[in-house]
């Protein structure tokens, strides 16, 4: 093989499939966002487009010396010797199949041995094993003055120790009309900031003398006029929604009950927005998101697979 | 020119066992191919900058094999076991801060050597895929960073880690998936520290040991580039003919040998 042979084949003919090929990808990122369906069509548009457009590739590209042996004699042979010759050239010959068993059986130890590590180095994340949050007693609720924060710090999961130890800012809202009802209302924010993870403080004087502790939990009364995060500057309003600063929704919040007299803290739960106070508030609630992760508005279909485990 | 016998005597003694190990692996041509292969006349001491960053790297590898004798990734253990390394155990000061101040350099080395890449024209054909795992290997660089900044269990590196996940998991689609991984729940816990300690004394300088071995074969199986201000035009001529205006066709950017080059000085 020449030179200038070498230049004419490396310019090959035009395709239209990688047009195709692309637009399958387009469909296939939309229906990403937008529904499970079109994500499946646009795999498949990728895929037979993407196979068209090798075959083409391969075709254009196909090796010089695959011409039929009579060329490489020089004369020329009638049909019938030229089909004699085709019968005993092999397709697929005992080195071609050596190769492929060879390069196909070290594939599959190779997966057989790759595939488990990698599933038990990433699943386990995905399964829950880690997220066990045990319901939290944090005492009578009657440690908890009405209309007033508490600074209420607890160990998140026993079994983890303090690694697990979690602040909540909660307010007694004393009782609230459920449907005619009376019910006790409590806020209970997280202080994870929703910016990067950062602990929120309450922007105002603490009460160190009236604090109260219950076994692992310790309780201390503050006035805050906000709350902070010290890292990157992001503020919230008493009701935990964002006044200034990166954060990119309201501030997390814990799901309640009353057990015994008891207040018991449940799972916490991401919020859009907070509209109203206390226990007037309407809360949107979503399922727990990472910080820096929108919940609602456009953005969130920037995240539009919910993270299983979480 | 003649040796004295001394001489002799001393070529032999030091050659001997030399040969003999030549002709069971190979490997003495084999380094004599690396030390004496050509370079351009006119490199600089700005090339140097590569064989910087990967001395960085061995001496991270190096320290770092040795602090895992004495560091364990325990919550309950982990900032005691810096401790004792820093305060008592001896030499540990040293060794602990040349990994702590030799991972800065190798970040920095890396930074340094790529603009060098850069402003040469280095990542130009036929050097592109190399300028890609240079780019998989800063990516993986930091990644080591990243992770090794939780070790020494502290506040700086707990709140540290906690804000690098979160970041991560700000990326659209695939972030909240990272963040999943790299912290194993909805909450940093313990086996994150165990995570993130095989991830950077394992999982990640196992890839960079690899990606090293590539980057360096390509180098010296693409040469080494000359800097753009060399008066030697790259690449050896081709026997095609170039279209009016174009110059000549030249074949990759591996400077001519001296003598070809007074020879091409003639003809033009």
């Amino acid at each position: 093989m020449n030179e200038t042979q070498d230049d004419t084949t490396q310019t090959a003919g035009h395709s239209l499939w990688p047009i195709g090929f692309s637009i399958g990808i387009a469909v296939l990122l939309v229906g990403l966002v937008v529904s499970w369906p079109a994500m499946i069509v646009g795999a498949a548009l990728a895929i037979v487009f993407g196979l068209l457009w090798v075959r083409d590739a391969s075709r254009t590209h196909a090796p010089v010396d695959s011409a039929p042996a009579h060329e490489l004699v020089g004369d020329t042979p009638s049909p019938a010797r030229a089909a004699a010759e085709e019968e005993h050239l092999e397709t697929y010959g005992r080195s071609g199949f050596l190769t492929l068993a060879t390069l196909g059986l070290g594939g599959v130890i190779g997966a057989a041995v790759v595939l488990p590590s990698l599933g038990f180095a990433v699943l386990p994340s995905f399964t829950g094993d880690g997220v066990e949050t045990p319901s939290v007693d944090l005492g009578p609720i009657t440690n908890f003055p009405e209309g007033t924060f508490v600074i209420t710090t607890f160990i998140g999961n026993p079994k983890q120790g303090d690694v697990s130890k979690r602040t909540a800012y909660i307010r007694n809202n004393g009782v609230a009309r459920v449907n005619g009802k009376a019910e006790p209302s409590f806020t209970i924010i997280y202080s994870r900031c929703v910016h990067l993870g950062c602990p929120v403080q309450p922007n105002g004087p603490t009460f160190p003398d009236k604090a109260v502790t219950y076994k692992d939990v310790s309780l201390t009364p503050v006035q805050p006029a906000g709350f902070g995060c010290p890292c990157h500057g992001g503020a919230y309003d008493t009701e935990g929604n964002r006044t200034a600063g990166p954060p990119v929704r309201s501030l997390d919040r814990y799901a309640f009950s009353i057990v015994n007299g008891n207040l018991v803290l449940g799972r916490h739960f991401s919020v859009g927005n907070v509209e109203g106070t206390g226990a007037d508030a309407k809360i949107s609630r979503y399922r727990v998101a990472y910080p820096g992760v929108h919940v609602d508005g456009v953005e969130r279909w920037l995240y539009p697979i919910p993270v299983p485990g979480s | 020119m003649a040796k004295s016998t001394r001489r002799t005597q001393l070529d032999n003694a030091v050659l001997t066992p030399l040969d003999w190990f030549e002709e069971r692996t190979g490997l003495v041509g084999g380094v004599k191919y690396l030390l004496f292969r050509n370079v351009p006349r006119d490199t600089n001491w700005m090339q140097t900058l590569g064989a910087a960053t990967l001395t960085a790297f061995l001496v991270q590898a190096t320290t770092g094999v040795f602090l895992a004798m004495y560091y364990k990734p325990d919550p309950n253990s982990a900032y005691e076991s810096i401790q004792n390394i820093t305060n008592h155990v001896t030499l540990g000061w040293l060794v602990r801060g040349m990994h702590k101040w030799g991972a800065s350099l190798f970040i920095i080395l890396m930074f340094l050597h790529m603009a060098r890449t850069f402003l040469f024209g280095a990542y130009k054909y036929p050097r592109e895929l190399n300028w890609i795992i240079g780019v998989l290997l800063l990516v993986t660089g930091m990644a080591e960073g990243f992770t090794g900044y939780l070790l020494p269990w502290d506040q700086t590196a707990y709140w540290a880690t906690v804000v690098g996940i979160n970041i991560n998991a700000t990326a659209p689609i695939a972030g909240p998936f990272i963040a999943q991984f790299l912290q194993g729940g909805s909450q940093i816990g313990p086996d994150v520290l165990a995570k993130f300690y095989s991830l950077h004394m394992l999982v990640i300088p196992g890839a960079i040991m690899a990606m090293i071995v590539l980057h360096m074969y390509l180098v010296i199986r693409l040469g080494v580039t000359s800097p753009p201000w060399s008066p030697v035009a790259a690449g050896r001529k081709r026997d095609v003919e170039a279209p009016a205006g174009f110059g000549e066709y030249r074949e990759g950017l591996i400077r001519e040998h001296a003598e070809e080059r007074e020879h091409a000085g003639e003809e033009a």
